[in-house]
């Protein structure tokens, strides 16, 4: 497990990380979800120890880490741009970790080709990284990481570099991968798609603070706040409400807390019907609805209807200043 | 853009005419002239005893010289590189002073610091060290003038490579000195490499500084660049030439080896 | 960092103190007689002008070789490519006795150039060859071929492309590569001092005059002439790097 405690990093005049406290359960599966320049990818490198923070603490098992170098912490990591050893072969690369370490060539030999079969590259062992395609150099790192029997596995934008349907194939992999190993893991990721379909556990971090942790449901249907809600899934604004696109309900007839709007666009997209409405004050509105749903209402452009908040489960925030509201 | 056909002639006919004018005729020419009197009479001048110790003295130049700016040009790119120290910038900007100064104010410079009557020159003759006009001031001229040429070229390499290899290195849990030697210095070999034969042929050609220094006592402190000079003021023109031939001959062999290198170096 | 100043403190900039010092030795007004004798003063005029006409040429041929080798395509190309370097290669002194022995008295052609200023010229034109060629040509290679496309397209002839498209990008590359040709040019030595025959107030630069002061023990008088070199080098070297940097920012 890993436990983050009050940590701050600042580059000159920039604070990447304010006072961040992070608890990752023993063996689990957690994502760091967050924007660009959120401070994702540096608070994965303290915890690596590729970085030092300029104060609080970072503790792996129990013990504390904050001043001990990267390469006693046994973490494995894994990068957003593979960073292979090029003039290496596979099996090279993922013997790295045990040669350095000085274990016997057997040993070696025995684990690395334990790892290179749990990631399905056995017949490359003798290739090169420059040989390879993306996504089993990537599979590569993975294995390389893993051999030296790590405490915590953290990977950073491990899939970023990848083309679309690569990534998808490796996400399943890595939810299996971490199945069968049991490792504590931490990825980071800006993908929310990503995080909430293959971690356990979300963080969401932005600009240099957590803003809220928790399952990927939790995130979804309880969010701490506007950024929150509006990273996690789609929203659109009703006034000053902010809520999920598919929680608004149209009617033909006004009624209590209903709004009158004016149908601009119907767009059938695949699974999902997008309308388009403008606000009676002029702003714009988009509600999303099933297809059935689409079906019964019969919409066309320049219709008036009335449209209103409908909940399931999930809160809606008056979006308007600092203050976090549920409107129910 | 499209360049008519008789501008890309006339450029290309402009090019090739100065650089045969100025580069290809005159050491066609040397070599011409060398062998016009028979291979032979080249092959005593070049076995006969002084040209031989010239020629020993030169290799010895280049193998103490080129050693130990490779290892200092490694570091020091390291250092400029991947240092977190202050003065980066400034180490920088001095290492290419060797660029700027004559070879024969490399020669005074050296005599006035190891001279007899230098900053170090008499305390150093007192203890039976000599330096000027004898092989040690010689050295330490080449080691002067050949000093940039492999931190330019591994300064490059160093910055193209990043530093994701060394902090996977290090995440793998080897240390400082295992990540050099198993991790950055094979990133690096091509720029290493490439410089080593810059060095190798600024070392073997200096004339200048080590003319200062070496009081040009033949047989004993000529390098073979000396030795051409030397031999050409003796009016021994075969003998010039024949040295000349060489040490041409050795500079086309620097040549192809760079060619051959430098793909391999814009790869890594 | 500690070894690595240690050792470039020892081998470069120790010496180098040591040649700034003994020219003060006798005081700066001792220092200043001996530029400015009638000798010291004509080597010095002598270099200044004909490295300054062989820097010029060199920034016209050297960009014209450097236009070929990019976008021209002929047999044997490679092979000239490896060419330009010869100078680089080649010792000072091997330099000098080729172009001697070809456009010497000795040569096969009517014409001698040894003992007088072309000669100096000619010397200093093939040390200092590969200096332009080598930092334009790179610059010309990342050109982007599309800005001169759309020039083209809006109506530009190919002499306008040239003047307003590509040469002001190639400008601080031709710069860098004039200093270095420069710097190298006033102190050139090997290559001189065969062809040139030395004559004082004729033939002699300043680096043969440096050399002579030394071996008739007038060290003081040569450290002084010898710092001139110096700071003129060094000043055209940091010249020309502030002045390609503020052009580099203009063109953007």
């Amino acid at each position: 497990m890993i436990d983050l405690s009050d940590v701050t990093k600042r580059y000159d005049d920039f604070t990447a990380l304010h006072d961040v406290s992070l608890h990752v359960p023993a063996g689990s599966l957690t994502a760091l979800l967050g924007p660009s320049g959120s401070g994702k990818s540096t608070l994965l490198r303290v915890i690596a120890g590729l970085e030092a923070p300029d104060s609080g603490t970072v503790s792996i098992d129990g013990e504390d880490a904050t001043r001990v170098p990267a390469r006693r912490r046994g973490v494995g990591f894994v990068f957003q741009h593979y960073a292979a050893f090029k003039h290496m072969t596979v099996r090279a690369n993922v013997a790295f970790g045990l040669k350095v370490r000085r274990r016997a060539k057997a040993d070696v030999r025995a684990r690395v080709d334990e790892l290179l079969a749990l990631v399905h590259l056995d017949g490359l062992a003798d290739r090169y990284p420059s040989q390879l395609s993306g996504g089993q150099r990537q599979r590569m790192a993975l294995a390389r990481a893993l051999a030296p029997g790590p405490r915590v596995l953290l990977l950073d934008e491990p899939f970023g570099a990848l083309d679309a349907q690569v990534r998808e194939e490796l996400r399943v992999w890595l939810r299996r991968l971490h199945e069968e190993v049991h490792v504590t893991t931490v990825f980071v990721t800006h993908d929310q798609e990503e995080a909430m379909d293959v971690a356990e556990q979300v963080a969401v971090i932005s600009e240099g603070r957590i803003q809220q942790v928790g399952t990927p449901r939790d995130l979804y249907e309880h969010p701490a706040n506007d950024f929150v809600m509006g990273f996690i899934g789609p929203v659109t604004r009703l006034g000053d409400t902010v809520v999920r696109p598919h929680d608004v309900a149209i009617v033909d007839e006004p009624g209590p807390g209903t709004r009158e709007a004016l149908v601009e666009r119907v767009a059938h997209l695949s699974f999902e019907v997008r309308v388009e409405l403008t606000l009676d004050d002029g702003r714009d509105v988009w509600v999303q609805l099933t297809r059935a749903q689409a079906a019964e209402l019969e919409l066309e452009p320049g219709q008036i209807v009335w449209i209103r908040p409908s909940y399931s489960n999930a809160g809606a925030f008056q979006a308007a200043g600092s203050a976090l509201s549920v409107a129910t | 853009m499209r360049v008519s056909r008789g501008m890309r002639l006339s450029l290309r006919t402009i090019a090739l005419g100065y650089l045969l004018l100025l580069l290809a005729l005159p050491v066609g020419f040397v070599f011409y002239k060398t062998f016009d009197k028979g291979l032979g009479a080249v092959w005593d001048a070049l076995t006969s005893d002084n040209a031989i110790s010239a020629i020993k003295l030169t290799l010895l130049m280049v193998a103490v010289a080129v050693p130990l700016n490779t290892a200092f040009g490694v570091l020091a790119a390291l250092v400029i590189v991947r240092g977190r120290v202050r003065g980066k910038a400034l180490l920088n900007a001095l290492i290419d002073l060797p660029f700027a100064v004559s070879p024969v104010v490399v020669g005074l410079a050296l005599y006035l610091l190891y001279g007899r009557q230098g900053w170090f020159g008499s305390w150093l003759l007192d203890h039976g060290i000599q330096v000027i006009f004898s092989t040690p001031g010689m050295i330490l001229a080449t080691v002067f003038v050949s000093l940039p040429f492999v931190v330019r070229e591994v300064i490059p390499v160093l910055r193209e490579i990043g530093t994701g290899q060394e902090e996977a290195a290090a995440t793998l849990g080897a240390s400082a000195w295992q990540t050099f030697w198993r991790i950055t210095l094979p990133a690096i070999r091509w720029g290493v490499l490439y410089g080593v034969v810059l060095t190798t042929a600024r070392a073997l050609g200096e004339f200048g500084a080590v003319s200062v220094v070496s009081g040009k006592i033949l047989g004993s402190t000529d390098t073979l660049p000396v030795y051409v000079q030397n031999r050409f003021e003796a009016f021994d023109l075969t003998g010039a030439y024949a040295a000349s031939a060489m040490l041409a001959l050795i500079a086309l062999a620097t040549l192809l080896l760079m060619t051959k290198l430098q793909p391999k170096e814009a790869r890594t | 960092m500690g070894i690595v100043t240690l050792y470039l403190s020892v081998i470069v900039l120790l010496p180098l103190a040591a040649v700034f010092a003994k020219a003060g030795e006798h005081g700066l007004s001792a220092g200043w007689d001996v530029i400015t004798s009638k000798e010291a003063l004509s080597t010095l005029e002598l270099t200044l002008v004909v490295s300054l006409v062989v820097t010029a040429i060199n920034a016209v041929i050297g960009t014209v070789i450097a236009w070929v080798l990019v976008r021209d395509r002929f047999p044997g190309q490679g092979i000239v490519n490896a060419i330009i370097d010869l100078p680089f290669a080649l010792p000072t002194i091997v330099a000098g006795l080729t172009l001697l022995t070809l456009y010497g008295s000795r040569g096969p052609f009517g014409f001698s150039v040894a003992y007088t200023r072309i000669g100096v010229a000619v010397a200093l034109l093939f040390v200092t060859l590969p200096f332009v060629v080598r930092t334009v040509q790179p610059v010309l290679m990342e050109l982007d071929p599309e800005a001169e496309e759309a020039a083209a397209s809006l109506g530009a002839g190919s002499f306008t492309i040239v003047r307003r498209i590509i040469l002001p990008n190639l400008v601080p590359a031709i710069l860098a590569g004039v200093a270095l040709s420069f710097a190298r040019a006033i102190g050139e030595f090997g290559s001189v001092v065969l062809i040139s025959g030395n004559l004082p107030f004729k033939t002699e630069v300043t680096s043969v005059y440096i050399f002579g002061q030394i071996e008739s023990g007038g060290v003081s008088g040569a450290a002084a002439v010898a710092v001139v070199l110096l700071l003129v080098a060094l000043l055209v070297l940091t010249g020309i790097n502030l002045l390609s940097r503020w052009s580099l920012r203009h063109a953007r």
